[in-house]
């Protein structure tokens, strides 16, 4: 296959991840806004809740540069429907269908037209329609159009090395993410340190748990009230819960043994670590320097991990 | 425009030619409601599916649909088959006048067109000089645009021999109106075009430069802002080939290779969607971000094959148009079966003066103008259009040509106000390799603009299906009832052999 090909796969399906991810940070945002909450520390502008989709991507100044104020209005703006933001849900959606038309060669006809009407779609919305509709209701339209897509995709394509280029990108992302809405719950201080296990730490862990489809997962593997250090096995260690890391880097190290030959080697192993790490790790060991620096520390291997990719795979320099 | 014109649908009387009664029939019942819910789901279809085209020069949206009309152009089998034969006859012949023009020029020796008219040509390529190409063959897959006038004659107004598009609309108009109206194909016999990408993939196979092992074709675009990308990007899917940009190729020892994500892959043709100028850098225009350095040098040693060739706008731009019967006479021997148009050539002064003082009555084309650019059509024309095109001519009458102003023919079309007369042309693809092929019919255009004869997408014009019918008159017979019968035979008695 094309490295430019494979590149554009790869895109495609990273932005239609990031797409769906952002609706679903959006989402545990937009719950954790309607609990009570009292912001201790007026100066601690990271205390809002509104100021975490920001915060978790790296976007808080170019939000500022934007808008004047946080307001939940301007960060949904910002975030869904602002093509002038690279990671708005609009722009991801943008540049996936960008990609895909310019491999459509690559991709069976129902994934481009699936994909292609998501995108005649979301130009017809604007933040009023949005606002009317429901917030709620357009981050699950958002998420339906990816499973749709995922489900077309899943349907119809040869397995092929176009396909796997696809589920590195899905799964890449998906890793990324999860790892990002984890620590969604560093930033959203509780109002003091007695509410600890209180009702708002409850709801927050519950939000967290359901804007990555995991509340229900979480009753059925655990039958028990829900505690931090249990959310973060099941979506840090559980090798069956599919958006965990474990569960993402399997796929991962999975797929590039398949694409792997004599000159990536290096990649290979590097994934192969990542994986025998989540596969043999403890939940102690992991909370005992702070959840928040190993999550650091997992991003940074991923980012490493991609360019690695990027550079074996797709923009290989002669 | 006074002129009346041939009307593909109706006789003078108003009666229906016999070839479109059963579609007559079909409109006739079939309720406005369901034509308007079918014409909106075409609409939506080409949406969804993407099928558009960019239009250069316009800022409003970079894409845009081709409309399309759901009246078919429809024609006789008997029909096209003269008109197969006099494509094939006017390809061959072109073929043959550009391996002669870039080798041993005859045509120019035994004194049929004379050797300035070549060389001083622009689309004329001193690089292709005794560069070999496989077969022979220069254009592999030509486009010729046919009109009808007068009392349904056809005509061919131009040959387009470099990178003629259009092909995918054909395909999709196809497939549209199966989609739409099963029903009219099945009381009909109407010649099937879908296996065209087929027979290109074929085709370009036959021209590899080695022989044996499978060769690797690509198509090569030059990108996603191309107005006919769609087009490029459908073709590689539908042939199974990689759809490739200047960036994704590179030449080593005279080959050209592809990169891949498993290492180089040797390419051995290249159907190309590019110009000329933009082919490589190195020895064409040095400004090229698209081309692939090298590729000349690639296709001089014979190590690839360029579908089209190099060089072959020297006999297809309208300054050798009026040459290619005599072309037909003197490679092939053969009376040619398709008329030109008959053509002034303003570089002539006789001419120049006669069609100046009649410049309100015919067409005036730029002799490399394309896509209804840069012409004028006299009766449609205004004074000061006139004035200024005059100016032009005067400034350099060898860049142009006159054409008498055809009524080219009219086909029932879905306008506005309802159904109107528009008139329309048709392109035929035609396929040269080992052999010459192509698919009954081809692209039918139709100017949607009332009494316009352009019918360009870049000026508004559409496209219909075009129907070549085999058969017709009575409902076509079917094999299926007696199959279907069979089949149903055969389940109730294993049905019943399951209970006994």
């Amino acid at each position: 296959m094309l490295c430019s090909t494979a590149n554009e796969l790869y895109w495609m399906a990273r932005h239609i991840e990031r797409a769906e991810n952002t609706a679903r940070l959006l989402d545990v945002t937009y719950r954790m806004s309607l609990l009570p909450y009292q912001p201790v520390e007026p100066g601690l502008a990271w205390a809002e809740p509104w100021s975490v989709p920001l915060v978790t991507n790296g976007l808080a100044r170019a939000y500022y540069e934007r808008y004047p104020t946080l307001t939940a209005e301007n960060v949904l703006r910002f975030m869904a429907l602002d093509s002038g933001n690279t990671s708005s849900i609009f722009s991801c959606l943008r540049a996936a269908r960008e990609s895909a038309r310019s491999v459509r060669g690559a991709i069976t006809s129902e994934m481009y037209e699936d994909l292609n009407s998501a995108w005649l779609d979301i130009r017809q919305y604007d933040y009023e329609r949005v606002e009317s509709q429901g917030v709620s209701e357009f981050l699950d339209w958002v998420k339906m159009r990816s499973h749709l897509f995922r489900g077309v995709t899943f349907g119809t394509m040869l397995r092929d090395e176009a396909y796997h280029f696809i589920r590195l990108g899905t799964h890449l992302e998906r890793s990324d993410n999860t790892a990002r809405i984890l620590d969604v719950k560093y930033h959203t201080l509780l109002p003091s340190a007695a509410d600890v296990g209180g009702a708002v730490d409850y709801y927050q862990w519950s939000a967290l748990l359901r804007s990555v489809s995991a509340f229900e997962s979480y009753r059925k593997i655990y039958r028990d009230v829900i505690t931090p250090i249990r959310v973060a096995e099941l979506l840090i260690l559980r090798a069956d819960m599919p958006r965990s890391l474990h569960s993402c880097m399997a796929f991962i190290y999975d797929t590039l043994r398949l694409l792997s030959d004599r000159n990536t080697q290096e990649v290979e192993r590097q994934a192969g670590e990542l994986h025998s790490q989540l596969r043999y790790g403890r939940m102690e060991q992991i909370m005992s320097n702070g959840l928040h620096e190993y999550l650091m520390q997992y991003l940074d291997r991923i980012g490493a991990l991609s360019s690695e990719i990027n550079s074996v795979f797709l923009v290989p320099s002669n | 425009m006074p002129m009346t014109a041939y009307d593909e649908m109706r006789m003078a009387d108003g009666s229906i030619r016999s070839h479109y009664q059963y579609f007559a029939e079909w409109l006739n019942r079939t309720g406005q409601d369901r034509i308007k819910q079918k014409r909106g789901e075409a609409e939506r279809a080409f949406h969804r599916l993407g099928i558009t085209f960019a239009v250069y020069g316009e800022d409003s949206g970079t894409e845009r649909l081709i409309p399309f009309d759901i009246i078919p152009r429809i024609m006789p089998a008997s029909e096209w088959k003269t008109l197969e034969a006099g494509l094939r006859q006017r390809v061959t012949a072109l073929n043959m006048f550009l391996d002669d023009v870039y080798h041993d020029r005859n045509i120019i020796k035994a004194g049929v067109i004379a050797e300035e008219r070549i060389v001083g040509n622009t689309q004329y390529r001193p690089e292709m000089i005794g560069v070999k190409v496989p077969a022979g063959i220069y254009s592999h897959i030509a486009g010729v645009d046919l009109v009808r006038a007068g009392k349904g004659e056809y005509y061919v107004l131009e040959d387009n021999l470099r990178v003629p598009s259009g092909v995918s609309y054909m395909l999709e108009n196809r497939k549209m109106m199966m989609r739409l109206f099963p029903e009219l194909f099945s009381m009909q016999l109407v010649a099937p075009v879908e296996h065209y990408p087929n027979m290109l993939l074929e085709n370009l196979r036959g021209v590899s430069p080695v022989d044996g092992a499978q060769p690797t074709v690509a198509i090569l675009t030059p990108g996603p802002f191309n107005s006919a990308y769609f087009e490029h990007a459908f073709l590689a899917q539908q042939m199974g080939v990689e759809l490739v940009a200047g960036q994704d190729l590179f030449v080593q020892d005279e080959m050209v290779y592809m990169r891949t994500t498993r290492g180089p892959q040797r390419l051995h043709v290249i159907y190309r969607r590019i110009d000329d100028d933009y082919l490589d850098p190195l020895s064409f225009r040095k400004d090229s971000m698209l081309g692939v350095p090298g590729l000349f040098a690639a296709y001089r040693a014979g190590n690839v094959t360029l579908a089209n060739a190099i060089g072959t706008g020297v006999a297809d731009d309208k300054s050798m148009y009026p040459f290619v019967p005599d072309m037909i006479r003197f490679y092939l021997s053969e009376e040619p079966i398709l008329s030109n148009v008959p053509t002034y050539q303003l570089r002539k002064p006789d001419e120049c003066k006669f069609a100046l003082a009649h410049i309100a009555e015919l067409v005036i084309k730029e002799v490399h103008g394309a896509g209804g650019y840069g012409m004028l059509v006299g009766p449609a024309s205004t004074a000061a259009e006139r004035a200024e095109f005059r100016t032009r001519v005067l400034a350099d009458p060898a860049k142009y040509i006159a054409q008498p102003t055809l009524a080219l023919s009219t086909c029932p079309t879905f306008v506005e106000a309802g159904i109107a007369p528009r008139h329309i042309d048709l392109r035929p693809y035609v396929l040269s390799g080992k052999n010459v092929s192509m698919v009954p019919g081809g692209l039918t255009r139709v100017a949607l603009r009332e009494g316009s004869l352009v019918v360009n997408s870049s000026q508004g014009g559409g496209t219909k299906d075009t129907w070549v019918l085999e058969q017709w008159g009575e409902p076509r017979e079917r094999a299926l009832p007696e199959v279907v019968a069979a089949a149903d035979f055969q389940s109730q008695s294993q049905s019943q052999s399951q209970e006994n």
